[in-house]
């Protein structure tokens, strides 16, 4: 059985259909790729995933349960994280404010430090700065935070919704030599991206939308290797 | 020396009152406008208690009891089921919840006014022969270990932390597992409780009690909240105290004082001109 399994969700934004049925699974330890291009409904699907927005129709099966009506805030203790579009980190807070709150639904006071400790020895610059507030970092050092954050809470599968947004093609391979580090270290990952080269050569699967729909799916090197893929997303 | 005390007693009052305004906009993104009754029902509670019990201490406990029921009450009740409704819903339903306090006041109480004693507790001269009264340094004291506590809470614990967190992003928080309903629910937990001890703090200034009571000074620590930058709870303290000692010193002052209110609100225009956003307020950041 895979970790997270969707079935025919739909999503409505009034009277406009974004989501038109899509079934998708990730099994454990796999990265999975949802890629498309502007407005399929990538964000739509995340938000909808964990309950930030209303689903009109689906089911999800995470982890054997049903969470499909499970509330937002309940699903970080199941084991799911997600690092929103946009970063969305508390920009008033500090970087280490906004660490802890990552690790907010945890009781055990030590792993919390220890994986606290994690996070600044990924990436240093966190803990050189832990004390700034966090919406005078750079875009990078952003995603850097939003990114340790999710996995502050010590999830099962993260759920990423473009990492690679706005950001130069250093941090960007920074930023995906992270995704395959924390996968190699058993968490799950569903990445969203535009940036459609760099998330298939790292998924192990990928799925591809289309205006709502799931278009075609397939092993992430095959896919790549895909002409009508190559022509819509690979340019050329 | 006197009207600077008497001031700082008033804007302790109102910084209270206003935290109460600041705190549920911030986190609940929503003007209560019955928060002002809140006062008045925790006036009239102390009033009751008072005379049934006749030592007050325990009717303000009663009072902190019955202000903080009743602000979860009306939250859960008229509030809730607003959420994600259009915000001049809410704000008719706040509006609407204020009239419905101030008329059941109305029916158990009366519409005239009673007296309160909260009891004389005398006076102390300082230096310089001023005497000041034990109440007033009683409030002040009161009103700066409230704040400073307030504050505390806030930034150094993890529930006020996400308290920030809500009133920045609350989709963002609720993927940190926090439960947003929750924090709200605690906001105004703690607001109606504020409400309380500054109704005492009033009953303390003006032994009397209306059913009306609580409109003016929750319109006046509206202003104080809108001065320091609504939303902001530093701000709130520094908007009230500022109000607060604006007033007494109009009041003060024979040729002023019959324009203590305008004076009052005049400042409210003069800051929203210069910055709109209050002393401490933010600029709102456009989400991506
Ligand atoms: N809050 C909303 N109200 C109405 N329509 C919306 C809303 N959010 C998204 N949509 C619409 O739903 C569709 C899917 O949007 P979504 O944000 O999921 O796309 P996306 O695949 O994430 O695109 P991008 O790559 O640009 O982030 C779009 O047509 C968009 O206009
Ligand atoms: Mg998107």
């Amino acid at each position: 059985m895979a970790l997270l399994e969707v079935e025919n969700l739909a999503v409505s934004y009034g009277l406009i259909q974004a989501i038109k049925g899509i079934s998708f699974e990730v099994n454990e330890g796999e990265i999975v790729a949802l890629i498309g291009a502007n407005g399929a409904g990538k964000t739509t699907t995340m938000h909808a995933l964990c309950n930030l927005i209303p689903k009109q129709a689906g089911k999800v099966t995470f982890d054997g349960k049903d969470v499909t009506g499970v509330a937002a805030h309940k699903l970080v203790p199941m084991g799911i994280a997600q690092v929103p579009e946009g970063r969305r980190i508390f920009q008033e807070l500090t970087v280490a404010e906004n660490l802890r709150l990552g690790s907010y639904t945890r009781k055990n006071k030590k792993e919390i430090e220890e994986s606290l400790e994690k996070m600044y020895e990924r990436f240093p610059i966190l803990k050189e700065r832990s004390k700034q507030i966090a919406g005078t970092l750079s875009g990078g050092e952003q995603q850097m935070l939003a990114m340790s954050r999710a996995l502050m809470s010590h999830p099962k599968l993260l759920l990423l919704d473009e990492p690679s947004m706005g950001l130069s093609p250093l941090y960007v391979n920074t930023i995906f030599d992270m995704i395959k580090q924390v996968n190699s270290e058993e968490t799950t990952v569903l990445l969203v991206e535009q940036n459609a080269k760099k998330a298939l050569a790292i998924a192990d699967r990928a799925y591809v939308l289309e205006i709502g729909k799931i278009a075609k799916s397939g092993k992430g090197a095959e896919l790549l290797e895909d002409d009508s893929i190559r022509r819509a997303y690979l340019g050329g | 020396m006197n009207t600077l005390i008497n001031g700082l007693c008033l804007g302790g009052i109102y910084a209270l009152i206003a935290l109460g305004y600041t705190m549920v906009y911030g986190i609940a993104k929503m003007l209560n406008f019955a928060h002002g009754d809140i006062i008045m029902v925790g006036a009239y509670t102390i009033f009751s208690t008072l005379a049934l019990m006749g030592h007050p201490i325990p009717a303000v406990i009663v009072a902190v009891v019955v202000c903080t029921v009743l602000g979860l009450l009306t939250e859960r009740v008229a509030y809730r089921p607003l959420r994600g409704a259009s915000p001049l819903a809410v704000l008719i339903t706040a509006i609407g919840v204020s009239y419905l306090l101030q008329s059941i006041a109305q029916l158990i109480y009366g519409s005239k006014s009673q007296s309160v004693s909260m009891g004389n507790l005398g006076s102390v001269t300082l230096f310089n022969n001023v005497s000041v009264s034990i109440s007033s340094i009683l409030t002040l004291g009161l009103c700066l270990i409230i704040m400073v506590a307030l504050t505390l809470f806030v930034k150094k614990t993890k529930v006020g932390c996400a308290m920030l967190a809500v009133s920045e992003d609350r989709a963002a928080a609720q993927l940190m597992g926090i439960n947003v309903n929750g924090i709200i629910t605690l906001t105004f937990a703690i607001g109606s409780a504020l409400a309380a001890f500054a109704s005492t703090f009033y009953l303390m200034q003006i032994p009397s009690v209306t059913p009306t009571l609580g409109s003016m000074p929750g319109i006046k620590a509206f202003t104080a909240a809108v001065i320091g930058g609504i939303g902001s709870i530093p701000g709130a303290m520094i908007g009230g105290i500022l109000l607060g000692v604006i007033e007494k010193f109009a009041l003060s002052v024979p040729v002023l004082a019959p324009y203590t209110t305008a004076i009052e609100f005049g400042l409210l225009i003069v800051i929203l001109l210069f910055r709109p956003t209050g002393l401490l307020g933010k600029k709102r950041r456009e989400k991506v």
